[in-house]
């Protein structure tokens, strides 16, 4: 299983293995990490789970689709690198990926 | 908050989840236990008349939680047990296997059920609910099968089962009592949208159109309407509403209106009982009313109230509802809610696949459906919270940015 790490805002760091497959969102949520809200449960219909990407592992994770594109131009606190953690779904490749979370979700 | 405390959940979905979560993050340190009548760990249920029934996602991918975090919250759950009765006197559960479960702290987290439809013939095969995952389960071995499918009832569960069904390939025929689709929830041109949809994906659509009786031997093989039309079918869906699960509230003296009635803190009228989700008619802070919502996100967010609640501290739940539906490849979201609204402004072309109903009530914005309009639905939010009050010409005109709409505010 990839191993991804988190890093909130506050500088706390979790390594978790994620299952492949399984959204960088689910991975959050299963191990209660509070940077995540997910209100709409991975329906990418609400941004509570903006994450940013590190920027070393753009390409790994790939461009968000359409629809997610629009939702994240709505959210303030995005980045260049910007993307809904629900839309994005943990490949081998992702091994050591690193993705920072914003202060709120709101 | 000693250690033999112990917090009862009763219910094991959206809003108990959610919960338990919170409970440790508020530093619970007492046993949590979870009771749910259904024999599954908490799975989603938005996805079981959308992206599930339609084949998209597999059953595991429904999970709410994988089972290993309930492992390190440390929370038990006693899986297809049903609570008969809650003793407030002794501080325990009744429960259907004969035995009692003692409480601290009690949450009600008992949903919704379906709203059971009174008419001949409701009970034989291929007639479904759609409220569990054995229900859905029950609608996919019919529809193995089926070439004909007949929904009772335009609302949103009805609708989104007409487009997983037809998806299938089933040829859907959906029966409406009122004149016209979403008739309670929705504007006229929200509901023509759909309509419109629909008709486009070969579904057929009959408004004012009662059903009077199912008829068939041990299987449906027809509806019969209220203007004596028969229409064949291979199975029948019924999605006429919800009915919120008060009857343990009511039976222990919880005041229940609509919902077991609680506070802006989850809390019921026992001091040592929270309740959440869509069981609950709670007040809402900013709509300065009580309301009873069905939804996911009132559902966690007035769980994470009740937690806090327990815990003894205080959070207060006070969020703009919102909601949303998948239909073909149209998704839709709905900010705030509509009622009592005097203007509905349009802003993109009614006739395309894009755009906003804008609900204005005395010139503030209250409420929007934003069709395949995820920006829109952004803004409405923000829009709807400052109290925004707008000019429906601008609103209407696409060349204004809705979010300069909020910066002049
Ligand atoms: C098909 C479908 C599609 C939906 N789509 C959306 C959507 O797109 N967006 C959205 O926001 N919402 C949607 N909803 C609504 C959303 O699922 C509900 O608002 C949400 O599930 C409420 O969560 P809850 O925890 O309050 O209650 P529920 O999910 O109703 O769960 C309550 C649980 O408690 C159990 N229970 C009740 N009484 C007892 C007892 N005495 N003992 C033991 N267990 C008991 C019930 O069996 C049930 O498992 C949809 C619902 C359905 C059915
Ligand atoms: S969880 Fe709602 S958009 Fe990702």
């Amino acid at each position: 299983m990839p191993v991804i790490n988190y890093i909130e805002a506050n500088g706390t760091e979790y390594s978790i293995d994620i299952a492949e497959g399984v959204s960088l969102m689910q991975g959050a949520l299963d191990n209660m990490i509070d940077g995540i809200v997910a209100e709409c449960g991975g329906c990418c219909v609400c941004c509570t789970c903006h994450c940013m990407i590190d920027p070393a592992w753009v390409e790994v994770a790939g461009a968000a689709g359409a629809e997610e594109a629009e939702m994240l131009e709505m959210i303030d606190s995005r980045s260049e690198t910007s993307r809904l953690s629900c839309q994005v779904k943990v490949t081998a490749a992702m091994e050591g990926m690193v993705v920072h979370l914003p202060e709120s979700q709101y | 908050m000693g250690n033999n405390q112990s917090a009862v959940v009763i219910g094991g979905s959206h809003a108990a989840v959610q919960l338990v979560i919170s409970l440790r993050q508020n530093g619970w340190q007492g046993s949590i236990t979870v009771v749910s009548d259904e024999p599954y760990l908490p799975y989603q249920r938005p996805p079981l008349s959308k992206a599930y029934l339609a084949g998209d996602i597999a059953e595991e991918q429904l999970a709410l939680r994988a089972s290993a975090a309930y492992d390190k919250l440390d929370v038990s759950f006693l899986l297809g047990v049903t609570v008969l009765a809650i003793d407030t006197d002794n501080h325990r559960l009744r429960l259907d296997n004969g035995e009692y479960l003692g409480f601290s702290k009690l949450a009600l987290c008992t949903g919704a059920r379906a709203r059971t439809l009174p008419i001949a013939g409701v009970d034989l095969q291929g007639v479904h609910y759609l409220r569990n995952m054995d229900d859905v389960k029950g609608i996919q071995q019919s529809a193995v099968s089926a070439k004909t499918a007949v929904i009772i009832g335009g609302g949103y569960i009805g609708l989104e089962t007409a487009a997983s069904l037809t998806k299938q390939g089933i040829a859907v025929t959906l029966l409406e009592a009122e004149p016209r689709l979403l008739q309670r929830v929705a504007s006229q041109p929200t509901s023509d949208f759909y309509q419109r949809l629909h008709k486009e994906n070969g579904v057929t659509i009959r408004c004012n159109a009662m059903a009077s009786a199912l008829m068939g031997d041990t299987r449906v093989k027809a509806v019969v309407c209220s203007d004596g039309d028969s229409i064949e079918t291979d199975m029948v869906i019924i999605g006429i509403g919800v009915i919120p699960n008060t009857e343990l509230a009511s039976a222990a003296a919880l005041e229940v209106d609509n919902g077991i009635l609680v506070n802006e803190f989850a809390q019921s009228s026992h001091p040592d009982i929270v309740a959440a989700g869509d069981c609950t008619s709670h007040l809402n802070p900013l709509l300065r009313r009580t309301l009873r919502l069905e939804s996911v996100p009132n559902a966690t967010e007035q769980a994470k109230a009740a937690a806090a609640s327990i815990c003894g501290l205080q959070k207060q739940y006070a969020e703009l509802p919102w909601f949303w539906s998948d239909q073909y490849d149209v998704k839709l979201q709905i900010a705030g809610m509509n009622q009592g609204y005097t203007d509905a402004i349009i802003r993109g072309d009614i006739t395309s696949h894009s755009f906003s109903v804008f609900y204005i009530k005395d010139t503030v914005i209250i409420a929007a459906d934003c069709i395949n309009r995820p920006k829109d639905f952004m803004l409405a939010k923000k829009l709807i919270l400052h109290n925004a009050q707008i000019d429906p010409v601008i609103l209407a005109d696409e060349t204004t940015e809705l979010k300069t709409l909020l910066t002049e505010h």
